[in-house]
């Protein structure tokens, strides 16, 4: 394969269509006689349902149904996610086909109308009241805590040697405890679901990250052959994990299409869903590390409790990025998890990695003041040769490169070691650093790849765009494996019509994709050769041809060969297609494989408003070979944005009286904005890993990981205040003893 | 049929005077609307140069009118609260967010949305620059970081980084292309400078 295409900046291909407004995300297809529904959605945490007073709502005007689970079809409940089969169920909460109250914001009730104002209406016209029970809403609750059996595919704890004894022994260490709130994803698309029955079959235009996983829940839920269900996302406004399983919300909009007999649009209103979505559970972590004078770990103890659902058993793996990062004889990594009674938590950007990397790596920041050694310095003495805790050699680990390539470009050797040693004017001044690190996924795959006889290919596979840019990467990766140009190559996706494709999570979609991709041009390979009855391929095998150049070539005589188009044409076929379907090899467990990066973070304090501005920030990566170098930064940039909102601003409050969210808008809970965000600087090693497809890992998660230690880090060097609880409010800078 | 003979307009204007008076009373729970409310009313909307037509509730928002009336749906929602900046479009050149502008109100003004920038197959200037900077990934906030853009320029404030950041901070990207976003923008606003300075 030539790499003409793979690696260049190329622009979006559905760039224009999101430019000028054509692009077509869920809740903006319509069907003719389509109703608009709206949620009611529950006011307690826990109880159950005494009487729901239907009568004013259903007499409004335009009002066309009222559902509630007293009248609502019965739906069976499907398997959650992370199952053997298939399955995007987000929890196991029989939502309007029970009397039971689960958490704060669980819908109750659907009001069908005419027109979306009618709805909305008729919606605060419904009158529901509750028999309460005490909830569980926070993490030291009387909630049923769990040691999870496996975490994933991996041991829950992991020892190593003798870590407590260790750290005892050790004079030089840290040990403290930090915590991350919850977090919610506010993807500025709203979730929506369009949904029509034909007869016995479904279509849905669902804002979902993982069409298949949405089908085989509505399939179960309606008691339908998956068949029957048609999902379809090609274009989603944002996920970063909110969508990658099938809320409420996904299988109301049906059963309400159901009751009316008429094609029905649900969308969401912004408060509604911090209440049906999920967000990133709040986490309480000890990370406690010793070293010797010289720096060597001798001690590494990650342990804590995170929050999952009632109805649902949702572990984030804080615990993962302890298991890779450093050489040390001693470590112990345990996690446990509480059971509340809110919304189920559900994966966001870098489940595991992101609040992980804060404990830890904030924690080795601690350690390297009390060792006077530099942050950077003491990453470069701890790198291990093999993984440090399954023993697996590295596939590619390129960490270091990429550090020495953060700090050279940051400038990293114009930091003074002490803390509140630099200033500009009145304001402090500290740079800060952390490491970066997330796991290659590789899922199952499949694609079809057509070839015609006018010189152009159409390539398929039912996986996402959601903003990373997939089909863009797709095409140049699908144009280079057929040799040819990328403006003849279209590819298509996000729909349960194309060949099937797992979930647009653990940044495994490129590679996923591109393998199924490939084994679909190898078969093509053989299809088209079969067609070649005259000319230069005449009776050759497939191992005697090669694809290039938009056609089939000798491998003995590269000259001779002809194009696809030209063996189409003479053969007097418009087209040929090949699909092929691939599961992930054995790799990971031969192969430590993970992507590593550098965050170098420059802030500015008031030392008297404590208020943080992050006045720069260079992010270094280690990912493997790079499909586009434009997107590629863009999700660099995307990632590395959230985490300034981790770790400056963003949090969901709760009333932990009766558990409803606070500050469920976009003014309250504080996103980025303009404002907010410097300039950021996002570089690679670029060094392809020769054992993945392409030589590629994923890139939309690594991002956010380490940013928010960074800042942390920043903060403490430019203040001399230690805070382990973000976000890094000025009330908590404030608030934090002050060493130097 | 004449105004007077429709039993729905009657009821709504009976209902809006009796709540009228009722709170004035003091009487009425807040907890009971009228049952009745929502009576459509003829309006005319100049939207990229075409008159429509509608005949919807008062009550209709711009930005509802556009994606579930008239099918514009470049204009996107992203909060309908007025905190996002996703439903920015202009009227009469000045950029407003269309969830909180009902849609009555912006009768008689010039309405500008993200699918009335391009001329033909000729993109708008910072439609061009958004794909070159890569200014988006999901697309979502896109229509309306371009729309309060083209509202930016016309006010002519911002000069800086610094100053675009700022002015376009109503305008929220949840997938942080923000950096890409201002280099867009700057690119657009300093060619202009030149060729108009
Ligand atoms: S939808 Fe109007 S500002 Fe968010
Ligand atoms: S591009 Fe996704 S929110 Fe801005």
């Amino acid at each position: 394969m030539s790499t003409t295409a793979v690696g260049k900046p190329m622009d979006r291909v559905d760039g224009r269509l999101k430019v000028t407004g054509a692009a077509r995300y869920a809740a903006e297809h319509d069907y003719p006689n389509l109703a608009h529904a709206v949620l009611v959605t529950s006011t307690i945490s826990k109880g159950t349902i005494a009487e729901v007073v239907t009568a004013a709502a259903v007499k409004a005007r335009g009002v066309a149904a009222v559902v509630t689970h007293k009248n609502a079809p019965k739906m069976k409940v499907p398997e959650p996610f992370g199952g053997e089969k298939p399955s995007a169920g987000s929890t196991t909460a029989p939502v309007l086909n029970t009397d039971q109250v689960f958490w704060f914001g669980q819908p109750v009730a659907i009001v069908i109308a005419e027109t979306l104002e009618q709805a909305r209406h008729a919606a605060q016209l419904v009158r529901v009241t509750y028999q309460e029970q005490p909830a569980n809403l926070t993490l030291d609750s009387a909630g049923k805590v769990t040691t999870p059996k496996k975490i994933m595919t991996e041991a829950t704890t992991v020892e190593i040697g003798h870590a407590e004894r260790a750290l005892k022994a050790a004079t030089l260490k840290v040990d403290a405890v930090y915590e991350t709130p919850q977090f919610n994803h506010n993807a500025i698309e709203l979730h929506a679901t369009v949904a029509a029955w034909d007869g016995g079959k479904l279509t849905v235009h669902d804002t979902a990250q993982f069409v298949f996983g949405v089908q085989a829940d509505l399939a179960t839920r309606f008691g339908l052959k998956p068949a029957d269900v048609r999902a379809l996302a090609p274009l989603v406004g944002g996920g970063f994990g909110g969508k990658g399983v099938a809320w409420p919300s996904t299988y109301l909009a049906p059963l309400a299409a159901k009751v009316v007999g008429r094609p029905v649009k649900l969308v969401l209103a912004r408060d509604q869903i911090y209440g049906c979505v999920g967000g990133r559970p709040p986490i309480r972590q000890r990370v406690a590390v010793a070293a010797d004078k010289d720096g060597k770990l001798t001690a590494l103890i990650q342990a804590g409790r995170s929050a999952t659902g009632t109805t649902n058993q949702f572990v984030e793996q804080f615990t993962f990025p302890a298991r890779h990062l450093y050489a040390c004889p001693n470590i112990y990594l345990t996690q446990e998890t509480i059971a509340l009674d809110t919304c189920p938590p559900t994966f966001m950007r870098a489940p595991g990695e992101c609040p992980g990397t804060f404990a830890l790596e904030s924690a080795l920041d601690e350690l390297s003041y009390q060792l006077k050694i530099d942050p950077v310095r003491l990453r470069q003495i701890n790198e291990p040769d093999k993984d440090p805790t399954t023993g697996a050699p590295f596939s590619n680990r390129k960490y270091q490169e990429a550090l020495a390539l953060g700090a050279e470009k940051f400038g990293w050797n114009r930091r003074t070691p002490e803390p509140r040693s630099m200033a500009d004017g009145r304001m402090l001044v500290g740079l800060g650093m952390a490491t970066a690190t997330y796991p290659v996924y590789r899922m199952p795959g499949s694609a079809r790849v057509a070839v015609s006889a006018d010189g152009t290919a159409v390539v398929q596979s039912g996986c996402h765009e959601m903003g990373m840019g997939t089909a863009t990467a797709q095409t140049q990766i699908a144009a280079d494996l057929l040799g040819l140009p990328v403006e003849k190559v279209r590819f298509e996706l996000g729909d349960t019509n194309l060949p099937f494709a797992m979930v647009a999570g653990g940044s495994s979609q490129t590679i996923s994709v591109a393998a199924a991709v490939s084994a679909a041009v190898a078969e093509l390979k053989g299809v088209v050769l079969k067609l070649a009855t005259a000319g230069p391929l005449e009776g050759l095998k497939p191992a005697a041809v090669a694809v290039r150049d938009g056609g089939l070539y000798r491998t003995d005589d590269p000259a001779s060969g002809e194009s696809f188009a030209s063996i189409l044409q003479r053969a007097g076929r418009k087209s040929a297609e090949a699909k092929a379907e691939v599961m992930p090899g054995a790799e990971m467990q031969k192969w430590s494989m993970h992507s590593y990066g550098a965050q170098f973070c420059e802030v500015r304090v008031d030392p008297d408003f404590g208020t943080v501005r992050v006045v720069r920030f260079v992010g270094a990566f280690d990912v493997g070979r790079v499909m586009n170098a434009k997107t590629a930064r863009s999700q660099f940039l995307g990632g590395i944005t959230m985490g300034l909102g981790m770790a400056l601003l963003e949090e969901t409050h709760r009333d932990g009286r009766t558990g409803r969210i606070v500050n469920a808008d976009l003014a309250e809970y504080m996103v980025p904005v303009h404002a907010d965000v410097p300039a950021i600087e996002a570089y690679w090693v670029g060094d392809p890993d020769p054992h993945t497809p392409m030589g590629a890992h994923g890139i939309g998660e690594i991002g956010i990981t380490g940013v928010a230690a960074a800042v942390a880090n920043a903060v403490y060097h430019a203040t001399g205040r230690r805070v382990r609880r973000v976000p890094i409010t000025p009330e908590r800078l404030l608030a934090a003893p002050r060493d130097g | 049929m004449a105004p007077s003979d429709d039993p729905d307009r009657r009821d709504f204007i009976q209902g809006v005077t009796a709540g009228g008076l009722a709170l004035g009373l003091g009487a009425a729970t807040s907890a009971d609307p009228p049952a009745d409310v929502g009576q459509p009313i003829p309006m005319k909307l100049t939207i990229n140069g075409q008159d429509r037509e509608l005949q919807i509730e008062p009550r209709v928002t711009l930005l509802d009118a556009l994606r579930e009336v008239l099918h514009l749906t470049g204009s996107k929602k992203g909060c309908d609260h007025g905190q996002c900046g996703a439903c920015t479009v202009l009227i009469d050149g000045r950029r407003v967010n269309s969830c909180l502008t009902l849609a009555v109100a912006a009768a008689g003004g010039q309405v500008t949305t993200i699918e009335g920038l391009a001329k033909g197959e000729e993109l708008h200037p910072l439609q061009a620059a958004f794909i070159k900077h890569d200014a988006f990934q999901c697309g979502y906030c896109t229509p309306g970081q371009i729309c309060s853009a083209v509202g930016l320029m016309a006010e002519g404030h911002a000069k800086s980084d610094a100053d675009v950041r700022e002015l376009m901070s109503g305008n929220i990207c949840r997938c942080g292309a923000y950096p890409n976003i201002v280099a867009a923008v700057q690119e657009v606003q300093q060619l202009a400078a030149k060729e108009n300075p």
